[in-house]
């Protein structure tokens, strides 16, 4: 499998896709950060959706990530961009067929992909955890919020649960994305499709019905990142996440062990 | 071992109620250059496919580098390939491409550039693959199947896009791998681009093996025939007529006449036609093309 990740990091690491991926990331990051420290007195709210996040939370040990985990959603749909291209292009490629006589064992080939790019979304956390926390820092003064709980350890605390918490939404969306991508086999169809179900669909049925927000995919990943809501508990996030993506993650690869390669 | 490079029994795919190869039987000796040729749509890369474990067969076996192709785990580090034409990521250079199949198949980065020069792109590994030719992809491709410096290689349409300079460096560099031992098995729709390089031939048409064997069988089944041409047409007649006097089948089409027999009596020909008064303006003993004599063999004219 070893032999996977490093060839699949070849083609991870072009310019293009690698620094491209991460500018998007740190700059998505960077303007939802910004957002809230400098939009800190506006009456339309400083947060997704409109929410106010005030400068007593902003104060707290946790306020230092608070951007960060705001951003996760975005960062999700990236992952599930990257993830979503770089498993269709192999069938719009014609590209698979090689990697299959180089590597018949199917289900290594999968793992090591899967395995690789989540490698590559912990490239993409960590630099969006360090541009936020770099922003928060830098924009802490104009907005007049005390920085002195975010260098405790309650705060080194936070940080390494909400990152935890971000790296697992992010590599739950970029699931989905290559669940995506295996099963509709084109980039640009399975791009699509996940992000108008994530950004369009999923709103539209919770705004009609409040409820269906604990059983949408999209809405529970993103409850991860933020360490569970008063509507969506951590655990319900979690456990249904993980439904969702094993039972995607096991018709995928009985459909990629068995299917004819024939394109 | 066995000395079979490939061997298939009963070999078959079946889509809904199409078989895209039916009970297919043949075999490769090791060590040899086998062309494997049919008309588009016959069948060729489905067959390959199976050999290669992308698809499975609906029915029958086979057996590559004395491995069953249920587990093609076994024989695939010890296989190259290129089927159905060049498939590389187009943002990456030819060498970066080299380099993800090296690792994949942990075959080490280190003979890419050897590779890039023997297949002509010593000078273009750098550029993108999505800046080349054709020609250029069909090499990349080539130097791809190389990669495992492989005891079995399978081609499929390799000379596809390549300008007449180019197939014959695709073929000087197929006898030189079968020099070294690899064993060669090379598809074509063009049964004159393997005569020159195969030892051995597999036809296949509508899915069904038609002839799988040495090609010096068909070689043999060549049968030689004398083109004679006239100033005057009506005289053609009276060559037929010598023709078939002399126990040769003789037909008269578009102005010429096809008397089958041997480039030597050619020269009798001549002469009974200069006794009976008849001035030849052509008189030319052919062998017809190995499709010629395949169809023959089959009694496909199609």
């Amino acid at each position: 499998m070893i032999r996977v990740f490093k060839a699949e990091w070849r083609k991870l690491r072009r310019p293009t896709l690698f620094l491209g991926t991460l500018l998007a990331s740190a700059g998505l990051t960077g303007l939802v950060t910004s957002l809230l420290f400098l939009l800190i007195d506006s009456p339309q709210g400083n947060s997704d959706r409109g929410n106010m996040v005030s400068r007593e939370i902003l104060q707290l040990p946790s306020g230092l990530t608070i951007g960060f985990s705001n951003a996760a959603g975005l960062l999700g749909i990236v992952a599930l961009c990257v993830f979503a291209a770089q498993t269709a292009q192999e069938y719009t490629y014609g590209t698979l067929r090689n990697l299959l006589v180089r590597q018949p064992r199917r289900m290594q080939l999968l793992l090591g992909k899967y395995v690789s790019m989540a490698s590559f979304a912990v490239v993409m956390v960590i630099l969006a955890a360090a541009v936020s926390m770099s922003l928060a820092f830098g924009l802490s003064g104009k907005a007049k919020v005390e920085t002195d709980a975010w260098v405790t350890s309650d705060a080194l605390q936070e940080l390494a649960k909400t990152f935890g918490n971000v790296l697992l939404s992010v590599i739950a969306f970029g699931t989905v994305g290559m669940i995506l991508g295996l099963l509709l086999r084109s980039p640009i169809s399975s791009i699509s499709l996940g992000v108008i179900w994530l950004l369009i669909v999923e709103n539209i049925l919770i705004a009609v019905k409040a409820s269906l927000g604990k059983w949408m995919p999209g809405n529970l990943m993103s409850t991860i990142a933020t360490g569970g809501t008063s509507e969506v508990s951590y655990t319900h996030a979690i456990s249904f996440t993980a439904i969702y993506l094993v039972v995607g993650a096991l018709i995928v690869s009985t459909l990629f062990k068995r299917r004819d390669v024939s394109n | 071992m066995s000395n079979l490079a490939v061997a298939v029994q009963d070999l078959s795919k079946k889509y809904g109620d199409t078989f895209a190869v039916s009970h297919a039987n043949f075999e490769v000796p090791m060590g040899t250059v086998c062309g494997f040729v049919g008309p588009n749509g016959s069948g060729k890369t489905t067959t390959i496919r199976m050999l290669l474990g992308l698809i499975s067969p609906t029915g029958g076996s086979g057996e590559i580098l004395g491995h069953s192709i249920k587990h093609p785990e076994k024989y695939l580090a010890s296989v190259g390939a290129m089927i159905e034409g060049p498939a590389f990521y187009p943002a990456l250079t030819g060498r970066e491409n080299l380099n993800v199949l090296a690792t994949l198949g942990n075959y080490g980065t280190d003979h890419v550039q050897s590779l890039l020069e023997r297949v002509g792109l010593g000078d273009r590994g750098n550029s993108k693959y999505k800046t080349y030719s054709l020609g250029m992809k069909q090499r990349l491709g080539i130097a791809a199947a190389l990669l495992p410096s492989p005891k079995l290689l399978i081609l499929d349409e390799p000379t596809n896009g390549l300008d007449p300079e180019g197939i014959q460096e695709i073929r000087d560099l197929l006898k030189s791998l079968a020099q070294e031992g690899t064993t060669v098995f090379v598809s074509s729709h063009l049964l004159s681009e393997l005569e020159l390089i195969s030892q051995h031939l597999v036809m296949l048409r509508k899915g069904k093996v038609l002839f799988a064997g040495k090609i010096e069988d068909l070689f043999l089944a060549q049968q030689p025939f004398i083109l004679v041409k006239t100033p005057n047409e009506s005289d053609l007649l009276k060559i037929s007529e010598i023709a078939v006097a002399a126990g040769h089948k003789s037909t008269i089409r578009s102005g010429v006449a096809h008397i089958e027999g041997p480039a030597e009596w050619a020269a009798e020909l001549n002469k009974s036609a200069f006794a009976a008064g008849i001035t030849l303006s052509q008189l030319s003993p052919m062998l017809p093309s190995l499709e010629e004599t395949f169809f023959e063999m089959t009694g496909d004219s199609e």
